[in-house]
């Protein structure tokens, strides 16, 4: 008789669940080291197609849109982090206040509305203001769509941070920005640097809007990888999907990281006092 | 409770006005703006006439025949397609609550100090590019793609398993892409989750099964709810599980819109008319969520 | 008595709701103040008003005769030890010590110099570079104690600071802070919810109840010689009976029990009417017969150090009797009849 816990197939169902999740990126990622120009049928191990990613005909393209992705995901994150970091902190500590319940729904708003419906409210905006799309488009958009992204993982931080420790820096004669910077910035840390990794991420993986809103010309890695998908899936695009997705998967893990030891400090005094 | 000084009021609006400009004025405002487009005539020449007009929501539901001299009859085309969309949706809903349950399940009872680590696998495809998971699950699925492969190598069939292009593979595309939407807020709901009542039901002669259905189910459904919109809401407006592993006969809604505003017989009123309803269509979804949250709070 | 803090008629709200009406206190220097009370006394708002957390609806706070009522926290000469501590969980625990003296502005050398003394003060100066969640709880409360007193506060509050302890440690803290404040000569503004604590380490208590002071006193006034209901039954454990005055002579009244007995209890002048009578069941014999009071023993509790007799009074009230477990005392059998003798001033007529 085993406990009330245990429903049989669960655990079965629940690894399924992550095999199905993982087998297709595992699959890409060992085909990306497929030696032959067939995509599916095995040529030994090589790094031919890495090797084409970046000195192949489409190595050009690629690198700019690489380049274009990197810088654009750099300064929407950096932006978009600074924000939220202010908004988590009014919303978290600035008590109960008109309008709190409106931008709560504000900031969630990105998540709520179909990013399809938020690619073309854009485009249409801004054809309509007649801003010429393109890279600064872009970075407008993503700095929007990142701010609830950044928000989150600070705003629960900052939960959980008790507000004695401020109050006990004033009591100890710090200004109210002592009190922030030397107090509540340092133990909000870990939130800001996950919700950092997490905007860039979310920015570096952006399809749909950038799509909508890039304009002619002007590519960032996954529009372009798409570009060429569409003209049919070549060896090349498994190599670099296969480093984005390393890439991508290293800073979640660094973010989880991160906050995980961050969350220990806190938690171990709360435990023992 | 923080202690409420006068002077930290003051400090409020400098903190959140750039969060209110920024998605204010690039979100919230853009939306306005699409919602005015539909109402406004097409030119041909690619652009919009400033003159009021229905014709995009007439073009959707109506048909009034090739010259639109004739008796209105009712368009079935585009709402087809919304149709097909929805259906499509609700089933990969209904997968993902099939295998995110148990998956959930699973997780709030392993051992507080590997739940972390559990939660963190679920959680990390869905911050890799969605873009290249549909790509790799094309790749694992396609005619001569590792999947049938192996199935032909093992013997276990003779021809390759015809799934891409095919309204099952945007269901495995969506289930795919928002799994992890469902596991999360059910798991969140079974971790408050009080086994002992399992335990008393257990006591009181209820088996295994009937203490899920009338002791537990009951009790996560706000989880369950919660993940299903989390799911149903992003697959009804997907665009790249139905363009990328699905055929023509496969179109939803996200690939209408983006025929309309970025194809070259495009339509910005019309793309923008079909913005709206849909939009429409998450916002009674997001209602009826809330209404039901509220009553439970009540109950 | 030289005032180190003086509130007068502090009023605080929330909306529309009152946690304290009107509260007027003063607190002597040197004096280690106790504010008791129940959960929801007012007592910690009134404490975290003092530091400058909460804003001064109404009345004024005084500290060394200067208003301060409306100044920040930082601005304020006292410093407060927290309930759960609020040690910085960044900073090691000299920082954490040194914290005050470097907002103030103390250079480094002496600043390190100081918070070392204080950590010595406290035995925990071999702790000095940890963090404060590789301590265990009693440690953390005398990091927290030294950061507080480190910048020499004209007052300290503490607020419940002894209520995440286990009771061995608990008892042993008690002494220590005793210690400590006579030591350093600091007033003391203590807050709890634990009568034995109050009692053991005041000088003086205030006894607070629904945003109201109700008796302010040496532990010992507040214990023999409660004032009203609230701090007799509050404080110690009680028999309230509903009394009877029957006439009152040259002090002394006479009142008329539930059951029909007579006793006689202090009283003004002036008093009559129906009354409540405290009486503390220490303070009541035991005799087989005789006694101005006499009950039916119902049960007798074994409770270690006492026995607790439980009685019922002929007016069908119940009494209780605590009797010190010695081989010397005659523990009554359950049913007997016993009769009750009070010891002088056991019995307290109460005003309301």
């Amino acid at each position: 008789m085993k406990g009330v816990r245990h429903y049989p197939g669960f655990t079965a169902i629940a690894l399924g669940c992550l095999l199905v999740l993982y087998a297709p990126m595992i699959v890409v990622g060992i085909y990306s080291f497929n030696g032959s120009t067939s995509l599916t049928t095995w040529g030994g191990f090589s790094l031919r197609w890495y090797a084409d990613v970046f000195t192949g005909e489409e190595a050009e393209r690629f690198g700019m849109a690489t380049w274009n992705s990197l810088t654009i995901a750099f300064m929407a994150a950096t932006v978009s982090t600074v924000i939220a970091t202010a908004a988590a902190v009014a919303m978290v500590r600035g008590g109960r206040f008109r309008g709190k319940a409106g931008t709560f729904a504000l900031i969630n708003l990105p998540l709520m509305v179909p990013e399809i419906v938020i690619a073309v409210a854009t485009l249409i905006f801004f054809s309509t203001i007649g801003l010429e799309t393109g890279y600064l488009t872009v970075l407008i958009a993503h700095v929007t769509f990142c701010i609830p992204f950044a928000y989150l993982p600070i705003s629960a931080r900052l939960q959980g941070i008790e507000g004695t420790y401020e109050q006990a820096a004033r009591d100890l004669y710090a200004s109210r920005w002592q009190a922030f910077s030397l107090i509540l910035l340092p133990l909000m840390a870990p939130g800001i640097v996950s919700g950092y990794l997490l905007a860039f991420i979310i920015s570096l993986d952006d399809f749909i809007i950038t799509n909508f809103v890039k304009g002619a010309g002007m590519e960032t890695l996954p529009t372009a990888i798409f570009g060429s998908v569409k003209q049919g899936l070549k060896p090349n695009i498994m190599a670099i999907s296969t480093m984005l997705l390393v890439v991508s998967i290293l800073f979640v893990t660094l973010s989880y990281l991160i906050n995980r030891r961050g969350q220990k400090t806190l938690v171990q005094q709360g435990d023992r006092a | 409770m923080a202690a409420r000084r006068p002077g930290e009021r003051s400090l409020l609006v400098p903190l959140l006005l750039p969060t209110w400009a920024m998605i204010g004025v690039f979100m919230v405002l853009p939306v306005g703006v699409m919602a005015l487009y539909s109402f406004l005539t097409r030119e041909f020449r690619g652009g919009v006439d400033w003159t009021f007009s229905l014709s995009a929501y007439d073009q959707f539901f109506f048909d009034r025949g090739l010259f639109g001299d004739e008796a209105p009859r009712l368009q079935w085309a585009y709402i087809s397609i919304f149709w097909r969309s929805i259906w499509q949706a609700v089933i990969a809903t209904v997968l993902c609550l099939l295998v995110g349950f148990p998956t959930a399940w699973f997780i709030a009872t392993r051992p507080a100090r590997s739940r972390g680590v559990w939660l963190f696998l679920i959680t990390v495809p869905y911050w890799v590019n969605l873009l290249i998971r549909t790509v790799s699950l094309r790749f694992l699925l396609r005619d001569t793609g590792p999947l049938n492969q192996g199935l032909m190598s093992l013997g276990l069939v003779d021809a390759p398993l015809p799934v891409v292009n095919t309204n099952l593979a945007v269901q495995l595309g969506l289930f795919y892409s928002y799994l992890p939407f469902m596991v999360l807020p059910i798991y969140a709901a079974v971790e408050r989750y009080n086994f002992a009542l399992s335990e008393a039901a257990a006591d009181l002669y209820a088996s295994r099964w009937t203490t899920l259905r009338e002791i537990v189910l009951p009790l996560v459904k706000p989880g369950i709810v919660a993940g299903c919109l989390l799911v149903f809401v992003p697959s009804l407006g997907a665009f790249l599980a139905p363009d990328l592993l699905g055929g023509a006969k496969t179109f939803m809604i996200g690939s209408l819109i983006d025929e309309q505003i970025k194809g070259s017989q495009g339509n910005w009123p019309f793309g923008a008319a079909v913005a709206v309803i849909l939009m429409t269509l998450v916002l009674i979804a997001l209602v009826a969520y809330a209404r039901s949250v509220t009553r439970e709070r009540s109950a | 008595m030289k005032a180190a803090i003086e509130l007068r008629q502090v009023v605080k709200r929330y909306g529309a709701t009152t946690a304290l009406h009107g509260v007027t206190l003063e607190i002597g220097d040197n004096e280690f103040f106790t504010l008791l009370g129940p959960s929801g006394c007012g007592k910690t708002t009134l404490l975290r008003m003092i530091a400058g957390f909460e804003d001064v609806t109404e009345g004024q706070i005084l500290l060394f005769g200067e208003d301060i009522s409306g100044r920040e926290p930082n601005r304020r000469p006292v410093n407060t030890v927290f309930q759960q501590y609020a040690l910085f969980p960044h900073m090691s625990v000299i920082d954490n010590v040194a914290f005050g003296l470097k907002m103030k502005g103390m250079d480094l050398a002496s600043r390190r110099q100081r918070a070392g003394r204080m950590l010595e003060m406290v035995h925990l100066l071999a702790f000095a570079d940890r963090l404060p969640s590789q301590l265990s709880g009693g440690q953390q409360q005398r990091v927290a104690l030294a950061r507080a007193l480190a910048p020499e506060p004209k007052v300290l509050l503490l607020d419940e600071p002894l209520s995440a302890l286990d009771l061995k440690l608990r008892q042993a803290m008690r002494v220590e802070l005793k210690q400590l404040q006579e030591e350093t000569g600091i007033t003391f503004v203590f807050v709890t919810h634990d009568q034995e604590e109050a009692l053991t380490m005041s000088d003086r208590i205030a006894v607070m109840s629904a945003g109201r002071v109700q008796q302010v006193g040496p532990p010992r006034e507040i214990y023999e010689a409660p004032v009203n209901r609230f701090v007799a039954d509050f404080i110690g454990e009680t028999n309230l009976l509903e009394v009877e005055v029957e006439a009152v002579e040259g002090g002394m009244a006479r009142v008329v029990l539930p059951g029909g007995h007579r006793i006689a209890c202090p009283a003004a002048a002036g008093t009559a009417g129906r009354h409540h009578l405290s009486i503390r069941p220490e303070r009541l014999a035991i005799a087989s017969q005789g006694g101005e009071i006499e009950a039916t023993v119902e049960r007798v509790v074994y409770l270690g150090t006492d026995l607790q007799i439980i009685t019922r009074l002929d007016g069908g009230a119940a009494f209780d009797v605590r009797l010190q477990n010695s081989a010397r005392v005659a523990v009554p059998a359950p049913g007997t009849r016993v009769g009750l003798h009070l010891e002088e001033g056991a019995a307290r007529l109460l005003a309301d």
